[in-house]
């Protein structure tokens, strides 16, 4: 069992709340700079999928989990960042200009967009950011000259200060673009949770009418979180077109900004562990279960709808019996060994709360 | 004259995108909850209307068929709540949603395995041929399309309203633990509804299965008849009818004056207008409470 | 110039008449309690002071400022916190973090500043620790800073309430029904912090309470209200022997 002696305040608003953590992050992020040299190039390029999920899922995690505004339509503004990116960079913008422009601009339209959805709850909100996403489908089939319609586009090569990193001849270079961002957004995630923003949005998602008596703007604090939350989703599309190669409008649909949102569910709602942690799922899930398929039946058969099929499943089976998802499951088990055997049973029980009328306010 | 062939075609669509809308906002009267399932409920009903029909499955008369299959989905809609909603029972409506679209993606893949991809037609007495009135043609199945979805929406309304069990209904959906002091069976009422529910998607799929091909993506208008409900107000039976009507119309409208892909938006950017200035809908059930 | 001066406030409700032409006024560093039977508008008469209702008539000023140009959220900015009747804590977050929530009318830094976390930050996060920690102590809550509100007890939420508005470094405290669901102990705990509050920290009290042992033990003056309209208004004593009070609180005959 550990036990924290804390002998200062900075022992709370510090990265690490002791020596062991840092050291177990310290060791997964060298372990995360040296894969390069441990794995095959296939692998590899699995893992940066998962770090690109990561990053979008810690976007949506950003709005849906720390503030309490459900989305689903953040694949509008996957496909945003993506276009955005690659138009910028057609245009003769450098990269190392372009993509952070690229998430400037999407969070920019996130915060435009959440305007007059702003005053919407619960499933309101929900099915405005539905129509979002199937709007922004049909929006880049219309604007084909920008966006170059169904046929797509195709990102150029990365050039960074004559530094170049092409996806497919180059992986190990696109992995550590990919890591250092997803550093850099955890980081700013992480920084935002001990700041008081960060805690304005959880305020906002508990109790907008006690946060308003604090002094907190409930439509500027919502704002803020579409923002940052639509900025980071706007980095992980950009890389997103560069991992697939082409994009089109197909590429950016309903079906994917639903996947994120259970994504994040599954891996667990409100922690940053949990964007990863469903990432693994969402990226892992197609090759586990076309190997799973491959022994069961046989290569030859195709079966269409199973990916989506399973991954509801799992969804299903997390928000009966684990709704904390895989970190909180996680928690639960390391707070069991740390306890023992002094581990209490019902520890982590939910409390019921009972319905009670949105339409009466 | 082409004013009216369009609108009486949009009529049949609108109801059926209208009697899905009923099965949302049932559920939602009685539990608050939405069902992002409730297109694929109907798909599944149009598959087993389908399954017990068509001659190179059960080949039952049509007439066997049709009541058999709304059996089964309200049992379905019953179990269903039963063995999966029942867990969520005191938990935030985010995490049903979530749920229900989960559900959709197993229902659609399920449906792909027992009957497979391609598009069939429901072999019905239905889709006899077409009337003519004064220059207009309208299929049989849209005729029998719009009776049916009024007829039902009128009988929902008066169940509502009138019957005990509407009303307990109500109640359960306003304040779970007053329902319950009141001697409410509130987890009962709530399967009732789910089972209720799942009839109506049938009924919405046996028509929808008469009118043309459905293939496991049928569902997938159920988002449509999402928009109807909120553009008629969630809480509201003749509003998820009116709602279903307004898009059924707008679309071939839209196709036919405006740019093609610009008519595709048309139901999803008066859905986002009508979530933006009037977001309970043109029949709005929300009062403010005095706190 | 009273602390809080309200004059001539009236709301209506569709037909009902919530709060009738009232007016009263707060001192500076005095304890104000508001009573009266259910229904009487008092705890329409504070969401009218946090801005939460639009008054349909009067004015209300504080420290000279005009409330009704202000939206709900700059009122904290003002110098005025509250409470609320049922308990509207931020659930899914710890005692701590629910008391740093109070401290936001005095954040200093910026979004960019916070995302990336400069010197400036922590040392302003060090500084609202600070302040938090004071609280801390005056409530005796240390047992419980860690800890997920969600599973804390109701006398010790209403606690974490009370230190959540004192987080904020009010000059005007609204206590919504401070001591509704407390044991005997706990009332009389309250009693001594509503003291403490008004003594050391020179923090203007205004509530609303129906305990009266509570009200006659800690109040200055007070206000007995009924059906929104001002009833009586003087020290705990003269009110409680108010004939007009006594009657709406126990009917004619108990006069």
């Amino acid at each position: 069992m550990r036990i924290h002696f804390k002998t200062s305040y900075q022992h709370d608003i510090r990265l690490f709340p002791d020596r062991w953590t840092l050291c177990v992050y310290g060791a997964l992020l060298a372990l995360a700079f040296a894969l390069p040299y441990l794995i095959g190039e296939f692998y590899l390029g699995e893992v940066t999928n998962v770090l690109i999920w990561a990053i979008a899922g810690l976007g949506l995690m950003l709005l849906t989990g720390q503030t309490g505004q459900a989305s689903l339509g953040h694949a509008a503004f996957l496909a945003i960042g993506c276009y955005a990116n690659t138009i910028l960079i057609e245009q003769g913008v450098p990269f190392i200009i372009a993509f952070p422009l690229a998430g400037i601009i999407t969070g920019f339209v996130g915060l435009l967009i959440a305007i007059p959805v702003l005053r919407l709850h619960g499933i309101y909100l929900a099915i405005a950011t539905i129509a979002l996403s199937v709007l922004a489908d049909d929006i880049i089939v219309l604007t084909e000259h920008w966006s170059g319609g169904v046929s797509g586009k195709f990102p150029e090569m990365i050039n960074i200060f004559g530094f170049e990193i092409e996806r497919w001849s180059m992986p190990s270079r696109f992995y550590y673009l990919v890591l250092v961002v997803t550093i850099a957004c955890t980081l700013f995630y992480r920084n935002l949770l001990r700041s008081p923003l960060g805690r304005a949005f959880a305020a906002v998602r508990d109790s907008e009418v006690s946060a308003t008596a604090m002094g907190v703007h409930i439509a500027r604090t919502k704002g803020k979180a579409f923002g940052l939350s639509c900025m980071i989703t706007g980095w992980a599309g950009a890389l997103m077109g560069y991992y697939a190669g082409t994009f089109n409008n197909e590429t950016f649909s309903l079906v994917i900004s639903i996947t994120l949102l259970m994504m994040i569910v599954i891996g667990g709602l409100g922690s940053i562990h949990g964007a990863f942690f469903g990432a693994i799922v969402v990226a892992f899930l197609p090759q586990a279960l076309s190997i799973l398929k491959d022994n069961v039946i046989g290569s030859g058969v195709a079966i269409p709808g199973l990916e989506t099929g399973v991954f509801g499943l799992i969804l299903i089976l997390f928000i009966l019996f684990e709704p904390m998802g895989i970190y909180g499951r996680w928690l639960k088990i390391r707070t069991w060994f740390e306890l023992f055997p002094f581990a209490r049973k019902d520890m982590f029980r939910r409390q019921k709360s009972y319905l009670k009328t949105e339409r009466l306010r | 004259m082409e004013v009216l062939q369009l609108l009486v075609s949009g009529l049949a669509n609108g109801c059926v995108y209208g009697l899905i809308a009923l099965g949302f906002v049932l559920i939602y009267k009685a539990t608050e909850a939405v069902n992002f399932a409730q297109g694929d409920f109907m798909m599944i009903g149009a598959f087993v209307s389908l399954g017990l029909t068509n001659a190179e499955y059960m080949n039952l008369p049509f007439w066997i068929a049709a009541p058999l299959t709304i059996s089964i989905m309200a049992v379905f809609g019953y179990l269903l709540d039963l063995f999966v909603l029942r867990h969520l029972f005191g938990q935030n409506q985010t995490a049903v949603v979530i749920l229900t679209i989960a559900m959709g993606f197993v229902l659609r893949f399920i449906a792909g395995i027992i009957w497979g991809h391609e598009p069939q037609t429901l072999e019905s007495p239905l889709a006899l041929g077409d009337l003519h009135i004064g220059g207009v043609v309208l299929g049989m199945a849209d005729v029998a399309i719009i009776v049916v979805t009024f007829l039902m929406t009128w009988f929902l309304y008066q169940f509502f309203q009138r019957t005990k069990l509407g009303l307990a209904m109500q109640a359960a959906s306003q304040n779970q633990m007053a329902a319950y002091f009141m001697g409410i069976p509130v987890k009962r009422v709530q399967g009732l509804i789910w089972g209720l529910s799942g009839a109506t998607a049938a009924v919405a799929g046996i028509l929808f299965a008469s009118k043309g091909a459905i293939d496991p993506n049928a569902g997938l208008l159920g988002i449509k008849a999402f928009a109807a409900a909120v553009i008629g107000g969630f809480g509201s039976l003749p509003g998820a009818l009116a709602g279903g009507l307004i898009v059924g119309v707008i679309e071939p409208f839209a196709a036919r004056y405006f740019a093609a892909g610009y008519s595709q938006i048309a139901p999803y950017a008066l859905l986002l207008a009508v979530l933006i200035f009037r977001p309970h809908g043109l029949f709005s059930q929300v009062r403010v409470k005095k706190v | 110039m009273s602390l809080l001066e309200i004059n001539n406030a009236t709301l209506k409700f569709g037909g009902v008449v919530a709060v009738n032409d009232l007016s009263f006024s707060v001192e500076e560093g005095e304890v104000y309690a508001i009573v009266g039977p259910n229904g009487a508008g008092k705890s329409t008469a504070f969401n009218l002071i946090s801005r939460f209702y639009e008054p349909f008539a009067g004015t209300f000023k504080f420290d000279g400022n005009n409330l009704l140009e202000r939206d709900a959220d700059q009122v904290a900015d003002l110098g005025i916190a509250r409470t609320f009747q049922n308990i509207e804590l931020f659930e899914h977050a710890t005692v701590l973090q629910n008391l740093l929530v109070g401290r936001h009318r005095h954040r200093k830094t910026t979004l960019l500043e916070e995302l990336f976390f400069t010197p400036r930050v922590r040392r302003e996060e060090e500084r609202h620790r600070e302040a938090v920690e004071e609280v801390i102590d005056f409530l005796d809550l240390q047992p419980y800073r860690n800890k997920m509100i969600a599973g804390l007890p109701y006398g010790v939420r209403k606690v974490v309430e009370l230190g959540r508005a004192l987080a904020s470094q009010p000059r005007l405290l609204l206590l919504d029904e401070p001591a509704s669901g407390l044991s005997v102990e706990e009332t009389q705990d309250m009693r001594w912090w509503i003291d403490d509050i008004r003594k050391q920290m020179g923090i203007t009290v205004l509530m609303v309470e129906h305990d009266m042992g509570l009200v006659s033990g800690v109040s200055d003056r007070v206000l007995a209200l009924a059906d929104g309209a001002k009833l009586a208004e003087g020290t705990p004593a003269e009110v409680q022997a108010n004939p007009a009070v006594i009657e709406a609180y126990l009917g004619a005959g108990a006069v």
